[in-house]
């Protein structure tokens, strides 16, 4: 059974947001990826259960727009602070996976007092090693074989096939990469000034990672969690940087666990 | 019609290729040996000065980390050369604007060669190839931009002069900007910039500037010089584009006979055959249109990567008009064809050195295009004609 999602769009500041909105309940945000989001995704019936889930397309992936001022994760936080605002959502649950988890990071120095729990799953967005060694990976100076081994705990079945997308997805897929690049650039996948300010997040967060991420790794998100005041870490066996989509039953079940439900 | 000889400065001693994923970027520089590199920066250097003594102007470029241009830092060379040669004019094509961090460097650089060289610069500007970014450590996303602020910044560098003026842009800020020496020529030197798209060269077009491609044959050249014709009359300039306004750059070999010209010019394939290079390198994120990239998915042949072409064997160099080799009559004809097909140009860019191409026959190459083709394309193509206007040679 194939039923139709439509998207609504939700204009903040000057920038068109795609925002898919579904479910009844309290209200989730859920910050995607580095490759977008797409509706259709079994964790994503799972975490809309009992909830009101809300998706926003980041400026630049998805259908949503992305203005010429728009050039750092930092500019996303603050418009989804505003999108939080023209929602009329004070207080809510937050759950990023990747640059997603950066910038739900990002939003709750911001205003702490707005997140109740905050998932983090693989999340960049900070610097701890040292200046000769990335933290994370440079995926777009390497091969893509290689990349596909860091992103998946299994590669093989994982990787989408772009013989048999469409002109659309695979224009949506070239816009995700390009707009991450944007993003993350300079520094490589950071905010050098973050990691000074996550003393400020008091809610509780849970930082997943999946037990084979090539880009995240273990010690990167014990320090990463160490600087918030109520954090704590899970991993996901048989999952790489995507745990929502290689493993989305643990995944779903880990995070509405924590969050309560 | 202007001939330009271009070096790229190639270190050709290298393992075989199978040894390594890329000559760009990746290549390890203990592969460089500094007295090896000592002696053919000397090399270049005595190519470009026969050049000049046979009439024929200057021309470098500059790329990073890689083995097949080991010229980094242009302007530095670009300085020796203004005080080595005396007459020639001097063309660097170019500056890869989008990837400085600080464009009234590069016109402070620019000025001080203008004067260095008694106002022999030309001044060109490129947006770069896709595997100077990575070295760059420059965001392929938003370049264009990039390019022509700090291209508009450059020119108001040059051309201001009544003390310190601010810009706050997009991309750049300067609270006080107020450049000595300012530039000889006025009210700068002669503007350059290469482009591979039609848009680009709209753009160049409708600022009247030097529009260069490179080894673009039959088709891009002709769509490139089209857009930048279109541009030109858009922009009010007037209907007669002059062609010393557009550059073709191709690889060129004549020798006296057909047999030495086709082995010297099977040496210069070295570009084409050579730049081995892997598609995270080649093709970084946001450097293609996404629409582009889709094309490219589907199958479609990068045509960014100007020296990944299919044509390398000499006879399919010169069919795709990317490469002009043979006797003096020979060269002579497949410029006119080539010329003509494209709408017409006032300047021949000529790559006439590469990998294992020796001294001697660089040499013999310069001598015999200066000699033999060279007063034949003057006669045919004098500057005050106007290109994309059929003319009767």
């Amino acid at each position: 059974m194939k039923e139709t999602v439509e998207a609504s769009k939700v204009r903040v500041a000057d920038v068109e947001l795609e925002l898919f909105d579904s479910g009844r309940g309290r209200p989730l945000l859920f910050l995607h990826g580095d490759h977008g989001f797409q509706f259709r995704r079994p964790f994503v019936s799972a975490l809309s259960a009992d909830r009101r889930f809300l998706a926003p397309s980041h400026p630049g992936f998805g259908k949503s727009s992305l203005p010429d001022w728009l050039d750092c994760v930092d500019d996303i936080a603050h418009l989804y602070l505003e999108l939080m605002d023209v929602l009329k959502l004070d207080e809510l649950d937050v759950v990023g996976c990747s640059i997603g988890g950066w910038i739900a990071a990002e939003m709750a120095t911001k205003t702490p007092e707005r997140f109740r729990r905050l998932v983090l799953v693989g999340p960049t967005g900070i610097k701890v090693g040292p200046a000769d060694k990335l933290d994370i990976p440079d995926i777009f100076a390497k091969p893509e074989e290689e990349v596909r081994k860091l992103l998946y705990h299994s590669p093989d079945t994982m990787e989408a096939n772009t013989s048999e997308m469409s002109e659309d997805d695979l224009a949506l897929m070239f816009r995700a990469r390009e707009t991450l690049a944007l993003l993350a650039w300079e520094p490589w996948m950071h905010n050098s000034k973050l990691k000074r300010r996550l003393h400020r997040i008091a809610a509780p967060a849970l930082f997943v990672r999946g037990e084979s991420d090539g880009l995240i790794s273990q010690a990167y998100l014990e320090a990463y969690s160490a600087l918030l005041p109520n954090a704590r870490m899970l991993t996901i066996e048989a999952a790489g940087h995507m745990p929502e989509l290689e493993q989305p039953e643990s995944f779903a079940r880990a995070v509405l666990e924590f969050l309560g439900d | 019609m202007r001939a330009w000889h271009f070096s790229e400065n190639a270190y050709p001693y290298l393992p075989p290729a199978e040894t390594y994923p890329s000559i760009r970027v990746s290549l390890p520089n203990q592969i460089y040996d500094p007295t090896k590199g000592a002696a053919l920066y000397d090399r270049y250097i005595e190519e470009w000065l026969i050049a000049e003594d046979e009439g024929v102007e200057i021309m470098l470029n500059e790329h990073h980390q890689t083995a097949t241009c080991v010229d980094p830092a242009a302007p530095l060379m670009l300085a020796a050369l203004a005080r080595l040669s005396k007459k020639a004019r001097l063309l660097i094509l170019g500056n890869p604007i989008a990837n400085r961090r600080q464009p009234v460097r590069v016109a402070e650089e620019m000025a001080m060669i203008d004067i260095l060289s008694h106002g022999r610069l030309e001044a060109g500007f490129v947006r770069g190839v896709p595997y100077e970014i990575l070295p760059a450590n420059s965001n392929p996303v938003r370049m264009n931009e990039r390019h022509w602020e700090a291209l508009d910044l450059i020119i108001k560098c040059w051309t201001h002069h009544d003390g310190p003026f601010s810009h706050e842009g997009r991309f750049f800020h300067h609270r006080s900007i107020n450049i000595w020496p300012r530039p000889m020529q006025q009210p700068h030197p002669p503007v350059w910039v290469s482009t591979t798209s039609t848009g680009g060269a709209a753009q160049v077009g409708g600022r009247g500037y030097v529009q260069a491609t490179f080894l673009t044959g039959f088709e891009t050249t002709k769509r490139i010089y089209e857009a930048y014709r279109r541009g030109w009359r858009e922009a009010g300039r007037g209907q007669d584009v002059p062609i010393d306004r557009l550059a073709y750059a191709a690889l060129i070999y004549v020798g006296e006979t057909e047999a030495r010209a086709h082995a010297g010019a099977e040496k210069l394939l070295w570009y084409v055959t050579s730049n081995k290079v892997p598609p995270h390198f080649s093709n970084p994120p946001g450097y293609l249109p996404v629409a582009m990239n889709v094309q490219l998915a589907r199958g479609a042949h990068n045509v960014v990567s100007a020296y990944g072409t299919k044509q390398s064997t000499v006879e399919g160099a010169i069919e795709a008009g990317l490469m002009f080799a043979g006797t003096p009559d020979q060269v002579t004809k497949q410029i006119k064809r080539h010329w003509e097909y494209v709408g017409g140009y006032g300047h021949l860019l000529i790559m006439g050195q590469a990998g294992f191409l020796e001294h001697d026959d660089t040499v013999h190459g310069i001598r015999m295009f200066a000699r033999e083709v060279y007063p034949q394309l003057k006669q045919m193509y004098p500057e005050r004609l106007s290109s994309g206007v059929p003319c009767a040679t």
